[in-house]
């Protein structure tokens, strides 16, 4: 019950709020050191080629350049992945996109160093390029890398939880589809920047626009050759991130050899064109789906394989293409489930971790699947999803662990508010209703590079003046990170959020977090803080406990005092508590850790999808379509979100909108395509985006399942909303078009080619007619989990 | 690179720096005045993050050259509020959760803000088209909305 609580579940404003609405708040390029200098990336204009030749003479001789560096001068290779350490800082030997850095200059000025780059000669020999899933499974000859599971093939994965074939054989009805989700770019208001400072007592810090400081800072350890300790990493606020600020970047590394170089600060902003071509942004991503039903509308088998255009590098890749497989059996009960997936190379900007990672595609292609399988069954599309859906405190047939689970309340929300029953398919011509469901992690259950160390941790220190100091290394990147460690800590302590000051995200100052991705930070970071606001508690209650002659149980800590449960009167201020504490205890100063359980299944590639709770979501959207012009216009959405508990109300709505805003984005409009080896459109006016003005009716309805395990209960709130939105505007357009959009985005262009086809006699779709003819190697067979098979043949 | 001496009044502070005739407002305003509160996310006219006020009417400041602004009232988010007091948008946006990340913040704030000065009472209709402008990659615009009707409630009740 949130009146139980004084600060959990109220709408107070974020603690860094006022420091974003007065312009105090420092981004990465707002900082200026004395003596610093401006640096530079030159990057390749091939989208394939060899380097033959670098000559930076000219360059170095221009007034006002420090330093000139090329490839040779940091040859480590880095990545994200421990498996994937295929970047260069600079391109040593050849480029693999255009945008592939070759060289970086600081100069006085961004002028000079813009003009120092004309002045770098650099000789290609261009290669034969591959821009496409097809392409990279044809053209054997070609090669990106020269690693991986196969002629450009990054990573192959085939898995198979029961036996698939007894499954089809037991259907009643087989449904295959085939649907397209092309890549786009996470689009941050904030352009990617760092500045690197290196001293001559050999210590280098390095500010930086970034969600994962930790991984930044093993990063720059190997590739400069400098000890960890000697190298401090600060993560500035991000001024958007959306995974696209979740990797180890080349101008990173960069302006820290240009500052070790030079002995002077160095900053690097990159333009908004490069942050086109830093990317990491959502896999293109061609998938097949085939699922047998009962006549029931139960899932008795499905067979899932999906092909992703990695670009040119590994990035989060591997995990992306586990993460296109994991999720599906995390909402309906499968039975029996086979998934095939790889990930190719091709010549473009590196695709990696944004908004869903990896799970929005499949999501999107499953439950269009389902919509279509719901028609041809004759059951209507809710009772579809409600017959199949997973029970709370239950097993995935890939042995993932559901706990607290509220998708049926979710569903019942969105069906009821919007009259979803009584009005799909009876809307006016050119009007429908879409519905889909979806599921999301709470944090990877492993950390990126094995270690069994914590993957959270957090310091609380408490002066004799009541203030409460809470480090950690968590990185707030608009979804409020800073507001949750400072709200749960003031719960416990029975503080105000005023009172509490924060250091984060400073690998000298600050515990370990991760990141601020894979929706980990409330959970992880939350439960860290828990236990060290609970321990600083402790002490001060055991202090208090004696002063006042009391047992310590009896204490409760509240509204900035420290009383008697059963007689409140009886009690010390906050400060004076603290003082009594403190006299007793010595310095007021706490740890708390985070470790998730056990989680992964007996079989290698289950340490993706694993996560200590997983988030739901259900949403119906409303339409309106043009068929003249082919106009798809979202008016109104429903989405209900069961985030676990709702640590603040404004904050969970945010995170919900905005990941409703994305989804719209990228089912209507955006996408990161090319022409001959060129980004079509690397800029803010030509990459379409939502607008105030394709804003619709919004109603976000909060769903509290109370997890278990989450801090007060809590899950995520930052990217599982975006996932049923995508299928519900697909299947809204069905319901008011009668045509089939089976690729994404919906741009007028394929409404108007599927409404053409249908005026033909055809099936009145736009989508992929093919998947590649690859076999993909024989998968992994794994027994379902002990006691499966009778927990889905009892079902109701 | 010879430079030219140019006369700028913001936040009602006379400033008289020497720059080249083509750097911009905005990057003047960021690196010759350190007014970093006015932010970029294109510099080319398309976000606009970069926004500020010039005699009250929405400006991008990465399409605007110093000389012509000369004489003119500039304002940027650091002049929003009045001393210590923060402007009732500034305190609406933090009270409703309209800044997530916060880097689009302040263009929004100062668009809304020459909305308000001239219309006191927008609908939201006449609120999406005054920011239509602005883009936000985080909220999905309803908090902004909500939270300019809100300090609007708040600024006709005041006068």
């Amino acid at each position: 019950m949130a009146s139980d609580f004084a600060i959990i579940g109220k709408p107070l404003p974020k603690v860094d709020g006022m420091g974003k609405c007065t312009g105090q708040t420092k981004f990465a390029d707002d900082l200026n050191l004395p003596r610093m200098l401006f640096g530079r990336l030159l990057r390749s204009v091939h989208p394939h080629a060899r380097i033959v030749r670098i000559d930076t003479t000219r360059a170095e001789r221009l007034p006002g350049v420090h330093a000139v560096i090329t490839g040779k001068d940091l040859p480590i290779k880095f990545g994200i992945l421990p498996v994937s350490q295929d970047e260069e800082t600079l391109a040593v030997d050849k480029v693999r996109y255009v945008g592939d850095p070759v060289a970086a200059v600081a100069a006085i000025d961004e002028e000079t160093a813009e003009r120092a780059l004309e002045h770098i000669d650099v000789e290609y020999e261009p290669l034969p390029t591959i821009m496409s899933i097809q392409e990279a499974l044809a053209q054997h000859d070609v090669r990106i890398h020269e690693y991986g599971d196969g002629p450009n093939i990054h990573k192959m994965v085939s898995l198979e939880f029961g036996d698939v074939d007894v499954g089809f054989t037991a259907a009643d009805y087989i449904r295959e589809d085939r649907f397209f989700f092309e890549g786009s770019n996470h689009l941050p208001m904030e352009q990617h920047a760092a500045v690197a400072s290196y001293e001559h007592d050999g210590k280098l810090t390095v500010w930086s626009s970034t969600q994962t400081p930790h991984y930044v800072h093993r990063a720059l350890e190997k590739v400069l050759e400098h000890p960890a300790s000697r190298i401090r990493v600060i993560a500035t606020p991000v001024g958007g991130g959306f995974g696209g600020k979740s990797d180890p970047f080349s101008h990173e590394i960069a302006a820290a050899k240009l500052s070790m170089i030079t002995g002077r600060p160095v900053k690097i902003t990159c333009t908004r064109e490069e942050v086109f071509y830093i990317h990491r942004g959502r896999h293109p991503v061609l998938m097949w789906v085939r699922t047998g039903f009962a006549r029931d509308g139960r899932i008795t088998a499905m067979h899932f394989k999906s092909f992703l255009d990695g670009g040119a590098y590994g990035s989060y890749g591997v995990a992306s293409t586990y993460y296109t497989g994991a999720l599906q059996p995390t909402t309906y009960t499968i039975p029996r489930y086979k998934f095939e997936g790889l990930r190719v190379f091709t010549n473009k900007p590196p695709c990696g971790p944004k908004r869903g990672h990896g799970t929005p595609q499949p999501r999107y292609a499953l439950e269009c699947h389902l919509d279509k399988a719901a028609i041809d069954l004759g059951i209507d599309p809710v009772t579809i999803r409600r017959r199949n859906a997973v029970e709370p405190f239950s097993t995935t047939v890939n042995y993932l662990r559901i706990t607290s689970c509220g998708l049926g309340e979710c569903i019942d929300r969105v069906v009821e508010a919007s009259g979803f029953d009584k009005r799909r398919g009876r809307l006016p011509a050119g009007r429908g209703l879409g519905f889909a469901v979806s599921a999301y992690l709470c944090g990877a259950g492993l950390p990126i590079y094995w270690n069994d160390m914590p993957q959270s941790e957090v310091q609380i220190k408490v002066d004799r003046g009541g203030g409460v100091t809470v480090y950690s290394m968590a990185i707030d990147i608009g979804q409020g990170s800073d507001s949750v460690l400072a709200f749960t800590v003031a719960e416990v302590l029975g503080i105000e959020p005023a009172d509490i000051k924060l250091v984060t995200a400073d690998t000298d100052l600050t515990p370990i977090d991760l990141g601020s991705y894979s929706s980990r930070v409330t959970f992880m970071v939350g439960n860290a803080a828990v236990e060290a606001a609970q321990k600083i508690r402790t002490t001060i209650f055991e202090a208090v406990a004696g002063k006042l002659h009391l047992p310590a149980e009896r204490l409760v800590a509240r509204g900035r005092r420290v009383f008697d449960r059963n007689n409140p009167e009886t009690g010390l201020t906050w400060v004076e508590a603290v003082r009594v504490a403190e006299a007793r205890s010595g310095l007021l100063a706490a740890v708390g850790s985070y470790r998730a359980p056990k989680l992964s299944g007996p079989y290698k590639g289950s340490g993706v999808g694993p996560s200590p709770a997983y988030s739901y979501s259900a949403s119906v959207v409303e339409v309106n379509c043009d068929p003249a012009t082919g106009a798809v216009v979202v008016e109104k959405v429903w989405i209900a979100h069961d985030v676990g508990r709702s640590i603040n109300p404004v904050l969970v709505e945010g995170q919900v909108e905005g990941s409703v805003y994305m989804a719209l984005g990228e089912a209507l409009m955006e996408e990161q395509t090319f022409r001959r080896g060129v980004h079509k459109f690397p800029s803010i006016l030509e990459y379409k985006s939502p607008t105030t003005l394709e804003t619709p009716e919004m109603h976000t309805f909060i769903v509290e399942s109370i997890d278990p395990e989450g801090p007060f209960g809590a899950k995520e709130a930052g990217q599982g909303p975006l996932l049923p939105v995508i299928p519900a505007v697909a299947n809204a357009v069905y319901d008011a078009l009668g045509v089939r959009l089976d690729e994404i985005p919906i741009t007028p262009e394929k409404v108007l080619a599927a409404l053409a086809e249908r005026r033909k006699g055809g099936p009145g779709r736009v989508g992929p007619r093919e998947i590649p003819q690859i076999t993909f190697k024989d998968p992994i067979r794994v027994a379902p989990p002990p006691g499966w098979q009778k927990e889905v043949s009892t079902r109701p | 690179m010879p430079k030219t001496l140019v006369l700028l009044t913001v936040n009602g502070e006379p400033h008289e720096v020497a720059v080249p005739v083509h750097k911009t407002l905005l990057e003047v305003l960021r690196e010759e005045l350190n007014l970093t509160g006015t932010k970029h996310g294109c510099e080319l006219g398309e976000c606009g993050t970069c926004t500020v006020l010039v005699d009250g009417e929405p400006w991008l400041s990465c399409l605007t050259l110093p000389v012509e602004v000369q004489g003119r009232v500039i304002t940027t988010v650091e002049g929003m509020a009045c001393g210590g007091t923060a402007h009732p948008l500034q305190v609406a946006f933090t009270e409703l959760g309209a800044a997530q990340c916060g880097y689009c913040t302040p263009g929004i704030l100062l668009a809304a803000k020459a909305l308000l000065d001239e219309s006191p009472t927008p609908a939201r209709e006449t609120i999406a088209q005054a920011l239509s402008g602005n883009l936000c990659r985080c909220t999905g615009y309803v908090k902004i909305f909500e939270a300019v009707e809100l300090a609007a409630r708040r600024m006709s009740g005041a006068k």
